[in-house]
């Protein structure tokens, strides 16, 4: 049985006057995988992830997202769609006129109907979950480090304890220590949570060692989609110049091949 | 010739041009200067042994003097170093990338900011049907209106400004007084003061002044805030988690404003008669008593009313300007600035064009 697909892109095409950005984009995400969507700067990595969670339109295609057509969606479907996935901005975006504390509650506030004694204790845990020490909930955005902005931006996605997460480069900004404990965080969340995430990254770490699939866009297309022994086996030159540089052979292509040859 | 960082010696055949010294962005300027009278009438030689420091200006002065020279002349460098000459490499690569500033005609930028004004304006009737939903979205289903949001907004747009429409009333109130003393005291019709005070103000001046003030306090603000959830993402965030950003941000914004701007015309009045009032007493010895007598007398309450209608439809154009540049900003902190002015300008001017409005229309109904 093939595992169910919690995201579907089809011929997806994307215009912005006259520049084309995608033409044709097809690509899918199964439950409880990590993706990665790679791709060169301007490759439009950032605009797909846009047109998925409601922000852009595309010009032509489909998305499916947790079985709602995204591009045909009334505006009740959409409300219901946007409590079901988190998402963690680039820079966070957490709202700079609420406390750590209150961003994460916000949508608990909203939504729910839960007592205020009980929000404020699944506010208590998701800031435990992500790491975060639990003063930190009384701090203002900008009162943050970079790495304690993305922590808590991931608590907040993860407030309505939602089956998607949508990540826009969770690494980078992050010091190499910080980057690898935030991808230990995103692996232990998915078997925790069993959460399906999809990331737009660069992190060569991230993309060796936590994700399961991907699709790498260039050429407003997905020129390869797969895991990591599928996307390594394409000649496309972008993937050639990302990971057959002499930089990723040394670091980490000698090791997956003396892992094949045991 | 001879300098710190260049000497010429003259020979019949051919020139010597010996640099030494620093060549560095400190000492380039100088240099040029001295390289500009190098005559190339004749081959030159140029030694460029004795250069003890260089960077990557005075390399390139090198390059495009080099290059001048070459064009005359026959040139031979002699005495470079293996730096010198990976420097030399490197930027006379990236000299000769460079591409030439784009010229715009004038028709085209003409061109650009008419259809910029255009798109602007449809932009705006987009935000204002944007507008109209969400608030006939709220009004049929008042739960979701955002009650916190909209008296903070009347707290910060209104509470906080009584005192600079307070005072700019007041002062506003006293020149008119002081204008109209002079003018009516020729004719002995001092009393008149009176009339002149409390028609103008709550009829004209009061609404007007009052909205402009809240045009560059509020407008702005609104803009500001805004622009800055905008560039920061957080809209964005807003909009994924299904938070309307009309319902969150516009309408509360809107709605306050349109509570607290009549609120403060009505508070400009009383402080600016109040002005023409002290005014009057200084320069016509009306007393207090005097002047409110005639007030009661001859100052209608429609007048009053009249002046009171604008109240909502200023502070409309006010926050609804305000909002919707603050939508308009773009990705780069320069456009915050760039809409807030546009803001500020925009709402004044329509403050203004919507008196001119009412003043015709009410002349018109014999008002």
């Amino acid at each position: 049985m093939s595992p169910k697909r919690v995201i579907e892109v089809k011929d997806v095409v994307t215009r912005f006057g006259e520049r084309t950005i995608h033409d044709g984009v097809n690509l899918h995400v199964n439950e409880h995988e990590i993706y990665g969507i790679l791709g060169e700067s301007g490759s439009g990595k950032s605009v797909l992830m846009k047109e998925m969670i409601m922000l852009l339109r595309p010009t032509a295609g489909k998305i499916t997202v947790l079985g709602y057509d995204v591009t045909d969606i009334s505006y009740e479907e959409a409300q219901e769609l946007r409590r079901e996935w988190g998402v963690l901005f680039q820079f966070g975006a957490l709202y700079s006129s609420l406390t750590v504390a209150e961003n994460i509650e916000l949508q608990l506030k909203e939504y729910t109907d839960l007592s205020k004694q009980l929000r404020e204790e699944l506010v208590r845990t998701k800031i435990a979950m992500v790491g975060l020490a639990p003063h930190v909930g009384a701090l203002y955005p900008s009162e943050l480090s970079g790495g304690m902005i993305k922590r808590a931006a991931l608590a907040r996605a993860l407030a309505m304890d939602p089956k998607l997460l949508f990540l826009d480069e969770p690494t980078s900004g992050l010091d190499p220590v910080g980057a690898r404990n935030f991808d230990k965080l995103i692996v232990e969340l998915r078997e925790l949570l069993g959460i399906t995430v999809v990331m737009i990254t660069h992190d060569l770490d991230s993309i060796f060692s936590i994700v399961d699939r991907m699709a790498v866009l260039a050429d407003k297309h997905v020129v390869v989609e797969g895991d990591l022994k599928n996307v390594l086996q394409s000649t496309h030159p972008f993937v050639e110049a990302f990971f057959k540089n002499e930089y990723t052979q040394e670091k980490y292509l000698g090791k997956i091949k003396a892992e094949n040859v045991q | 010739m001879n300098s710190a960082y260049l000497l010429y010696e003259d020979h019949e055949q051919y020139l010597k041009l010996i640099s030494k010294g620093e060549w560095t962005i400190k000492t380039v300027p100088q240099i040029e200067k001295l390289l500009q009278k190098v005559p190339t009438d004749r081959k030159i030689i140029w030694d460029v042994s004795g250069v003890k420091l260089f960077d990557s200006a005075g390399v390139l002065l090198f390059i495009e003097y080099l290059e001048r020279f070459q064009k005359h002349t026959e040139v031979k460098v002699v005495g470079y170093t293996p730096k010198q000459q990976e420097m030399y490499n490197l930027l006379v690569k990236s000299m000769h990338e460079s591409v030439p500033p784009r010229e715009e005609h004038f028709l085209e930028s003409l061109g650009k900011k008419v259809v910029g004004l255009y798109s602007d304006f449809r932009d705006f009737l987009t935000f204002l049907g944007e507008t109209m939903i969400t608030a006939f979205h709220v009004i049929t289903h008042p739960r979701f209106f955002r009650l916190k949001e909209t008296v903070y907004h009347i707290y910060q747009s209104g509470f906080s400004a009584l005192m600079i429409i307070g005072l700019t009333a007041f002062l506003v109130g006293m020149v008119i007084a002081y204008q109209g003393a002079v003018q009516l005291a020729k004719f002995g019709a001092d009393i008149f003061i009176v009339d002149t005070v409390g028609i103008s103000i709550t009829r004209e001046l009061g609404p007007m002044i009052t909205a402009i003030v809240i045009a560059g306090r509020s407008g702005s603000a609104y803009t500001a805030e805004i622009g800055a959830m905008k560039i920061t993402e957080e809209i964005a965030a807003m909009r994924t988690m299904g938070f309307d950003p009309y319902n969150f941000l516009v309408l509360p914004r809107i709605v306050a404003l349109i509570i607290a701007l009549p609120i403060l015309i009505f508070f400009a009045d009383i402080v600016g008669i109040f002005g023409g009032m002290v005014a009057s007493g200084l320069q016509l010895h009306i007393t207090f008593g005097m002047f409110v007598d005639r007030l009661y007398e001859v100052l209608e309450v429609k007048h009053y009313i009249l002046g009171m209608i604008k109240g909502p439809v200023f502070a409309f154009v006010i926050a609804a300007i305000g909002c919707f540049r603050g939508f308009k900003v773009s990705d780069n902190t320069e456009s915050i600035g760039l809409q807030t002015t546009a803001s500020v300008v925009n709402s004044i001017f329509l403050v203004i064009a919507f008196d001119a409005l009412f003043s015709v229309i009410y002349t018109e109904l014999g008002l």
